[in-house]
This record gives C-alpha cells, sequence and structure tokens, in this order.
C-alpha cells in the first residue's frame, strides 16, 4: 500500500521535475532546432516543432562569413590559458590562507572579491591605453592577463573554501609516521586537493568562456574570441533568426557540453565551501 | 603533461600570430547586407593584388564603439574603418584620417553624386571613400492601398500619410499601417525624428546653440509620431529600429515604412521578402508647404585611419570596392538590384540598373533633394541632415533619443519628453563651453 | 600554532596573487581618479584641463543618476528573490526521487553555460518579441494580446531572462547543501509531529542558511554589473527604465566619449560598490566562519 502510494508521489513529482526542467532547457533547445530551419521557416507562424525541412546551410554560411574555427581556437586558448595562469597564482595563495591563516586573512579574501565589483565599463579606457602602449590589443597574452585578473578572486576564494575542508590532523598524522615534506605534498596532500583545483578550474573556464566585454573591446581579429564572433550576427540587417541560432549554437555548444560531461565535479565546486 | 602542453601551444600561437601579418589589411565593417556581399567578394581583390584581408564585422553599435575607441587613442587596431557621413567630416578635421589621394585615375571621382562627394570632403580633399549611399522615402505596399481605397501620392504630406495609416491598420490580421523607429539612438530613432521634425520646420539649435525642443514645431511632430504609432503602429515599437522595421516589412507587417532607400533593394527582392512583388515608392512626406523632405542624407564609406601602417594598400582596396567595376562585379553575380547603391552618378544612368531597380529613380530623386547644409526652413549653425554634425551629438542624440523612446512606450508624456530634451541638451551644450 | 617562519612562508605564498590583484585595481583605478577632474572628451583632442569637481558635479546632476541607482538595486534585488525562492522549491523538487533524475538535472543547469550575449539575443529575437516571437504565439493561441516585453514591462523582463541565468546556479548550491542534510535529522522531527511546514522552517531552511548567503555574495558581485543583457535588449530603455549603473557609465564613456565624466562615475559606482561590498561581505563572512 505504502509503495504504491509512493510509486504515484514519484510519478507526480518526476513529472513536474521534468516539465520545469524542459520550459528551462526549451530556449536552447528552440535555439538549436532553429539553426536547421531556413530563414523562412525560422519565422513561421505558428511554429514549426520537428517537421520542416531540416538544412545545414545556416553552418555553411556562419563558416564562410566568419571563419568559425578561428574563434573557437582563440576561445580555448585565452580561457584554458588565463584558468591555468589563474590558477599557478591562485593555489599557493589559497594554501596559505587555508593552512596559515592570520587575523586579516578574511580581511584580504573580502578585499579580493571587492575588486570584481569594480565597473569594467568605467576603466575601458584606462586600460587601452595601457594595452595600446604595451602592445597588447588583440593579443592572447593581453585577454589571458585580463581574463586572470578579473578572475583571480573567485579562483582564490574557491580554492580556500576547499582547502580549509582538507582536515590538517591527517598532515600531522603522516608527519608522525616519517613522511618527508615532499611525499607529504604528493601522497596526501594533491590527492585530496585535487577534487576541489578541477572544479575551480571548470567554474574558472566558463567564466572566461562567457566573459563578453573585455574579450569584445580589447581584440580585433587575431585574438577575438567567439564573444566577437556573436557579435557580428547579433541584428543583421533582414531576416536573421536562423543564423542567428546557427551562431549560437557553435558559441556555446562546445562549453555546454563541457559542462554536462563534469558535472560533478562542478557541482562540488560551486558550493564555494558553503555545504560540509 | 596536459597543462604544459597546452601551455606550449598557447605560446606557439602566440608567436605564430605574431609573425603572419605579412601584407594584411584589417577592415572593420557593419553586419549590414552590402558589407556581408564585399566580405564575400574580396578574395578576388587577394586575388588581383596579393593583399590578404582580416575582416572583422561587428553590429553597427559595437562597431562605432570600436572604431570610434580606436581611433581616438590611435590604437591602431585597423586599416579600413567603415563609417558615415557623421564621423567623417568630425574626424578629418581631427587630422585622424588619411586624405585619399591615391585612388588612381581611373576611379572617376568625379561621378561620384555630388551630394555623397560632398558629405565626404573636408577642404575639398576626400577622406573617406562612398560605399554606398542612401536618403529616406516612404516604401508601402500597393496591395494594402488598393484595397483601401487609398491612391498615394508622389509627394504626400503628412496629413495624408496619418489618415492612410490608421486606414491600413488591421490589428487582428496583424497588419500595421505605419513601422517607423523607435529603438532608442542617435542613429536609430533619432535619425528619423530628426527628419521627421525637419519636414516639420522644426531645427535642433537655433543660432546661438539654444536647443529649440520648447518650439511648437517639435512638440507638433513628435505628438505626430506618438500619437500615429500608437495607434497605427506594431506592438514593440519602441526597441525597433532599421533592422527589426525592414523584418516586420518583409513579413508584410507593415502598410507603410518610412526608412533608408537603400531598403527598397532588400524588400523588393523575392528570396526575402514575402511582399516582394507588392512595393511602391513615395517622397519623404512633408508638411504645410515647407516643401521639406527631411533632408536624409547617410552614406556608409570606407576611410583610413592617419595611424595605419598600409595606408597605401588600403587605398588600393577602397578603390576597388567603390569603384564602377565592383558594381559590375557584383551585377553579375547577384543582378544589379543588389549592388550598393547611392554613389555613383553613371550607375543612374544605366538602362540595365533602371531597369532591375524599380526604385532607383525614387532614390535618386530623394538624394538629390537632400539639403544638409541647411536641413530645415530655419537658420541653422550647423550641418546634417538627420543628425548634427558636431562631437557632442552622439551623446546628446542617444540621450534625446531614449527621452522620446520612452515617450513612445508611454512612461512619459510627450510635454514632459520634450522638456527634458531640453535640458539635457541645453546642459551638455553648456558643459561643452557653447555659451561661454 | 603558526611559527614565524611557517607565516613568513605563508605571506610569500599570497604575495603573487596580492601584489598582481592590488596593481590591477590601483594602476586603472588611480587613471580614473585623475581623469575624473579633468575635462577630457576622446572626441575632442587636445582640450584637456582640469576642472576640479566639475565631472562630479554634472554626474551628480543627470536626472538619470539616481533612476539608474534605483535600477540597479531591483535588477539586483528582483532577481535576487527569483533564483533564492525558485532555486530553493527547485532543489526541494529535485531532491525527491524522480525517474531520470540524471537527465532533469542536466537540462535544469544549461542555462548557466549560455553567454549572456546569446541568452539575452535568444530572448529577445526568438522568445519575447512581440510579433514572432514564442510568448506572443502562445498569447494568441490563447486569444489574448501579446504582451510588448520591452516596451512595456522592461525591467521584469530583463530581470527574468537574468534570473534563467542566474536559477541553476541557485538550485544546485541549495540542492547539494539539501543533500548533505542529516536524513535521520528529518525522521527525527517527522516523528515529532512536524508537519511539512515547520519541518521547512525549522530545520531546512536554516540549513541552509549558509549556501543562500553564498548564493547571495556570488550573485550580487555578478548582478552588479550586469551589461550585455541590457546593451543588447533594451539599450537602457524605453527611457531610462532598465539603464542600470553600469550602463549609465557606458553611455557617457563609450556614447558620448567624455573619459572626464565616465571616470566621475566610475568612481561612484566603485564607492557604492563597495559599501554594499562592505555591507554583504560583512553578513557573508560572519555566515561562512559559522
Amino acid at each position: 500500500m505504502a509503495r504504491t502510494i509512493s510509486t504515484r508521489r514519484k510519478v507526480i513529482v518526476s513529472a513536474i521535475a521534468w516539465l520545469i526542467g524542459l520550459t528551462l532547457f526549451f530556449p536552447i533547445l528552440w535555439t538549436f532546432l532553429t539553426s536547421f530551419k531556413t530563414e523562412g521557416t525560422a519565422i513561421a507562424m505558428p511554429p514549426r516543432f520537428l517537421f520542416f525541412d531540416w538544412t545545414l546551410e545556416n553552418y555553411q554560411t556562419v563558416q564562410t562569413r566568419s571563419n568559425y574555427f578561428r574563434h573557437f581556437s582563440n576561445s580555448v586558448i585565452t580561457a584554458v590559458g588565463s584558468t591555468i595562469i589563474g590558477l599557478i597564482i591562485a593555489i599557493p595563495a589559497a594554501w596559505a590562507m587555508a593552512f596559515s591563516p592570520t587575523k586579516r586573512t578574511k580581511d584580504v579574501l573580502l578585499w579580493m572579491l571587492s575588486t570584481k565589483m569594480l565597473p569594467a565599463v568605467g576603466v575601458l579606457v584606462p586600460i587601452y591605453l595601457i594595452f595600446r602602449d604595451l602592445r597588447l590589443l588583440d593579443t592572447h597574452i593581453g585577454l589571458i592577463i585580463v581574463l586572470t585578473m578579473i578572475n583571480l578572486p573567485i579562483i582564490v576564494w574557491m580554492l580556500y573554501t576547499y582547502f580549509k575542508e582538507i582536515p590538517v590532523d591527517i598532515l600531522e598524522a603522516s608527519r608522525m609516521d616519517g613522511a618527508s615534506l615532499r611525499q607529504e605534498i604528493i601522497y596526501v596532500l594533491t590527492p585530496m586537493a585535487i577534487p576541489g583545483i578541477a572544479s575551480t578550474m571548470l567554474l574558472n573556464i566558463i567564466l572566461a568562456w562567457n566573459e563578453a566585454f573585455w574579450t569584445l573591446n580589447l581584440t580585433t581579429t587575431r585574438a577575438a574570441p567567439l564573444t566577437a564572433f556573436i557579435a557580428s550576427y547579433s541584428s543583421p540587417e533582414g531576416l536573421f533568426w536562423a543564423k542567428l541560432s546557427a551562431a549560437s549554437t557553435l558559441a556555446i555548444a562546445p562549453i555546454l557540453i563541457m559542462g554536462w560531461f563534469s558535472q560533478k565535479q562542478l557541482v562540488r565546486g560551486l558550493t564555494f565551501g558553503a555545504v560540509k | 603533461m596536459k597543462l604544459s602542453s597546452l601551455v606550449l601551444g598557447s605560446c606557439s600561437l602566440v608567436v605564430l600570430a605574431a609573425t603572419a601579418q605579412a601584407q594584411s589589411l584589417t577592415i572593420a565593417t557593419v553586419n549590414n547586407g552590402d558589407m556581408i556581399r564585399m566580405q564575400a567578394l574580396s578574395p578576388q581583390f587577394t586575388e588581383e593584388t596579393g593583399i590578404a584581408l582580416d575582416w572583422v564585422i561587428l553590429e553597427e553599435n559595437i562597431l562605432r564603439q570600436r572604431v570610434t575607441t580606436d581611433i581616438a587613442t590611435q590604437g591602431g587596431q585597423y586599416d579600413i574603418m567603415t563609417i558615415g557621413a557623421y564621423e567623417t567630416p568630425i574626424w578629418a578635421a581631427q587630422g585622424w584620417l588619411a586624405p585619399l589621394d591615391g585612388l588612381g585615375g581611373d576611379y572617376d571621382i568625379d561621378d561620384l553624386l555630388p551630394a555623397v562627394r560632398q558629405a565626404l570632403t573636408v577642404d575639398g580633399q576626400l577622406y573617406a571613400a562612398p560605399f554606398y549611399a542612401e536618403s529616406a522615402m516612404i516604401m508601402y505596399r500597393t496591395d494594402l492601398f488598393e484595397q483601401a481605397g487609398l491612391d498615394m501620392p508622389e509627394a504626400p504630406t503628412w496629413d495624408f500619410i496619418a489618415d492612410a495609416a490608421r486606414q491600413i491598420t488591421d490589428r487582428d490580421a496583424e497588419i500595421y499601417g505605419i513601422c517607423l523607429r523607435g529603438r532608442a539612438g542617435w542613429g536609430e530613432n533619432m535619425a528619423f525624428l530628426t527628419a521627421l521634425a525637419n519636414s516639420y520646420g522644426a531645427r535642433w539649435f537655433d543660432m546661438d546653440w539654444e536647443p529649440q525642443f520648447d518650439s511648437p514645431e517639435w512638440n507638433e511632430a513628435l505628438n505626430l509620431y506618438v500619437d500615429l504609432m500608437t495607434e497605427a503602429g506594431p506592438p514593440g515599437a519602441s526597441s525597433n529600429g532599421f533592422n527589426e522595421n525592414l523584418a516586420l516589412f518583409q513579413q508584410g507587417r507593415c502598410g507603410m515604412w518610412m526608412d533608408a532607400t537603400v531598403a527598397a533593394s532588400f524588400v523588393t527582392n523575392p528570396d526575402e521578402s514575402e511582399v516582394a512583388d507588392s512595393v511602391g515608392y513615395a517622397l519623404f512626406p512633408t508638411h504645410n508647404n515647407f516643401g521639406n523632405h527631411g533632408n536624409w542624407l547617410w552614406v556608409w564609406s570606407l576611410g583610413i585611419p592617419a595611424s595605419s601602417q598600409n595606408a597605401d594598400a588600403a587605398q588600393q582596396f577602397l578603390a576597388w570596392a567603390t569603384s564602377k567595376d565592383y558594381l559590375e562585379l557584383v551585377a553579375s553575380q547577384e543582378g544589379w538590384a543588389n549592388v550598393p547603391p547611392g554613389t555613383r552618378t553613371s550607375l543612374y544612368e544605366n538602362p540595365a540598373y533602371i531597369e532591375a531597380a524599380p526604385f532607383a529613380g525614387m532614390t535618386l530623386d530623394a538624394m538629390n533633394s537632400a539639403n544638409t547644409s541647411n536641413s530645415s526652413v530655419q537658420d541653422v549653425p550647423y550641418s546634417g541632415g538627420q543628425f548634427v554634425a558636431i562631437p557632442e551629438f552622439q551623446g546628446i542624440g542617444t540621450a534625446v533619443g531614449q527621452i522620446f523612446s520612452a515617450a513612445l512606450a508611454g512612461q512619459t508624456s510627450v510635454d514632459q519628453a520634450l522638456q527634458q530634451a531640453q535640458q539635457i541638451t541645453r546642459m551638455e551644450m553648456d558643459r561643452s563651453g557653447y555659451y561661454r | 600554532m603558526a611559527t614565524q617562519q611557517t607565516q613568513t612562508a605563508a605571506r610569500l605564498m599570497m604575495s603573487p596573487a596580492v601584489l598582481l590583484l592590488l596593481a590591477w585595481m590601483l594602476i586603472p583605478l588611480s587613471m580614473t581618479l585623475y581623469f575624473s577632474f579633468q575635462r577630457y572628451n576622446l572626441l575632442m583632442p587636445g582640450m584637456e584641463y582640469f576642472t576640479g569637481l566639475d565631472n562630479y558635479r554634472y554626474f551628480f546632476a543627470n536626472p538619470n543618476f539616481w533612476a539608474a541607482l534605483t535600477n540597479t538595486l531591483v535588477l539586483v534585488g528582483g532577481v535576487l528573490a527569483i533564483t533564492l525562492i525558485g532555486g530553493t522549491l527547485l532543489a526541494l523538487l529535485l531532491d525527491q526521487p524522480i525517474f531520470g533524475q540524471g537527465i532533469v538535472r542536466l537540462l535544469v543547469i544549461a542555462p548557466f553555460f549560455v553567454m549572456p550575449t546569446v541568452s539575452a539575443l535568444v530572448w529577445k529575437n526568438m522568445m519575447m518579441h512581440p510579433v514572432n516571437g514564442l510568448f506572443s504565439f502562445i498569447a494568441r493561441v490563447f486569444g489574448v494580446q501579446p504582451l510588448d516585453w520591452f516596451g512595456q514591462v522592461p525591467m521584469l523582463s530583463i530581470i527574468l531572462i537574468v534570473s534563467w541565468q542566474w536559477l541553476p546556479f541557485a538550485t544546485l548550491i541549495i540542492l547539494t547543501a539539501l543533500q548533505s542534510l542529516d536524513e535521520e535529522q528529518k525522521e527525527a522531527a517527522g516523528m515529532d509531529g512536524a508537519g511539512p511546514l515547520s519541518l521547512f522552517f525549522y530545520i531546512i531552511l536554516p540549513h541552509l542558511a549558509r549556501a543562500i548567503t553564498v548564493v547571495m555574495l556570488i550573485q550580487t558581485i555578478f548582478l552588479l554589473s550586469i551589461f550585455a543583457e541590457i546593451f543588447v535588449t533594451t539599450a537602457g530603455g524605453p527611457g531610462v527604465a532598465t539603464t542600470n549603473l553600469t550602463f549609465l557609465i557606458y553611455i557617457q564613456s563609450l556614447l558620448q566619449f567624455d573619459v572626464g565624466l565616465a571616470s566621475a562615475g566610475g568612481i561612484v559606482a566603485v564607492i557604492l560598490a563597495n559599501i554594499v561590498a562592505l555591507f554583504l561581505l560583512r553578513i557573508v563572512g560572519r555566515n561562512l566562519d559559522a
């Protein structure tokens, strides 16, 4: 008896959950479907869901017009590059904060986060001037520097909360067992820190991939990532829904797929130590 | 292992990017149809000259922001920039643009339409090469007019337009009598509203640079606009710009549309437009007996920043992209109706073009009737037709555009909007030292 | 416990991050501060001169400043309210046994990965478009006059788009927190005869407090500087209905190219952001210690 009730309940809850999930996902699904329509069908009323002549024409147009792969590789280079450099700088800092905290550690952390609140538009001109003089405009290095700096506070914060969860007792125990510092780091700490670092890395790649102000304003061609690619489809003349959809799909698909595959690690990292 | 190879990979790519720029030009342009066609045809240029091209194609507002930042800070990121009739004289006066003195003998500079050439010339020197040019006119649906028993005159008045728009509107069938720009921006709704105000005898500034939004002419013009759009306009008009209205017209939602003449080739293109075979044209409307048709003139043109290291190659490209041969090239591939219009006299004398482009005559008339040195029937201290050619106008025009789009959305009354516009314009002009 | 030596080592380890961030903050900030006392318009080179507090005077005299301030708060508050309440409810739902839980979860988190520009474009053109949008189609199916989203309820439209992007984030964190709640604790409360409502308010909600503050903190940081969504959809309008502080400064710096005025605005925004930060970070900081 109890069992049937719980099954029925499960069915109802599942139905609601699926409904909500599909609703939230719908704009993405719709973009995906529209990218295979002709411009005419894309705005047809009533809308066509699955029964239309599927075409790859939009993807072809988009690729010949704007060289998707160059933008894609620029996105990968800058997002991954800034994440790696960010981690190299942030790991020691977060480590120190987590394992030798002082009275001011928390203040430093909060100050770091507060630098993220600088309005980017307000400092564009100074940064543009500096970049011009250092010849960093439209270079991967320049973009990597900016992306590293704007995401560094988040990286430090995430790593800090993560490292803090590593029990210090284990370290002491291993020291008792006569482990050297090197062994301690390799065999005890690293395995415990890797998941945290991995999820920080994932989140940071997503943030860097989607950053749309600096990436657009500091690049022209050689380093222009996918955000610049999208800007050429945002409101052109004539009918553009299908081409826009194709470009959008191309811009978000890589990161969406990466995000889906690494969902578990990401969720872990996203909790910012909020969950014990 | 993975990490280090990635780092190495990205480093080597950076090096590659830095060395791979022998003879190449970076071109910034707008994502309008004619420019995209230019990009598609440009491999031919590379083949002929060996000069490689890097295209940066952006949405108009982003493009303008990017190129202005770059040229004002001498960033040197572009060799060729797509700029308009507004920027060219101002930038040339600042010494930011390279003079175009190497376009070559067969460029035939005298073939450029006089109004267009004048808009790009400072002190007798051409500073940008016109790619396509436009005035404004009425595009209307002949079938809907016939149904309603209306007859569009060649040079209609606003009274007639208002009347016709209301008659044609059929909200249940999603047909709206009139589509006009409403999206805020100096190049969006303010371009249209300035032209409308011109035709109503209004002006932006008097001869002492005092803003004139408190004048009865502006009041009349803005009231007409808001009333007409509320009664006969499409929903969401306050966020519609050129492209949104174009899409609406192509889908057959608009009875009339007053906008850039260049739209004519899009709305008559059967591949894109559902109403291609029932579009008629008329001059931009007038009011009273002013005979003022708005004086809209815009030239999308290609300029070379003074800081460009490749000015010679860049001029070569300009000469190619704005030449008679380029028009022939487009015509041979896409048909005469699709060539970039409005720049060359010879185009309008070409029977093949007149035959293929039923809108050619109206476009030429509209362009010839645009007077940009004195756009209003009253005296004005500025030049420019649907804009005011002073550096402050981008900011002021956008701020005023926001206020007027709020009036269109019904968030403020027309009187309030005009009062705010007056106040904000006065403040900006004061700040810029016009009253000292 | 920490010795002098480890303290020094710790300081050394922290210094690259701290110094770099300091430089990243101070160099542009001091340039901005300098520009904010200058009459400096990029479009009129060679006319720079010292103006004292003129830029600040003009910035505050702009009637749009207060509107922008209010809009910023409404936007942040609105999105926080929707994502926190929606996120909690959704997390409670996803915490139940569900057929195909993994897939539902993938569907729910997907919006978080979408570029802000893309999501704004998609919502503007394909969902909320008053003529071609799906919403207007649905409205017409039910015989209702379609809503002109960006004309009639511009702020609500922006809030909805941004909430859609951030709801997954809130849901994920709260869900993880929920799953760490002791089953025994819940059962014990159930034994004591607590109804589902009191269970939620006395057991679950206090347990979620920490997760919720983290969501608030991170989201506020990102929401204060929302830009792409506004730029793409309403351009701050109609009027100034959706102009937040970031967008106001954008208009001044990149449309008017009035670097002096924009710098003054930037400085004001930094000060305001820091007030919010101080306020918020203190609360969160306390909460995170617990």
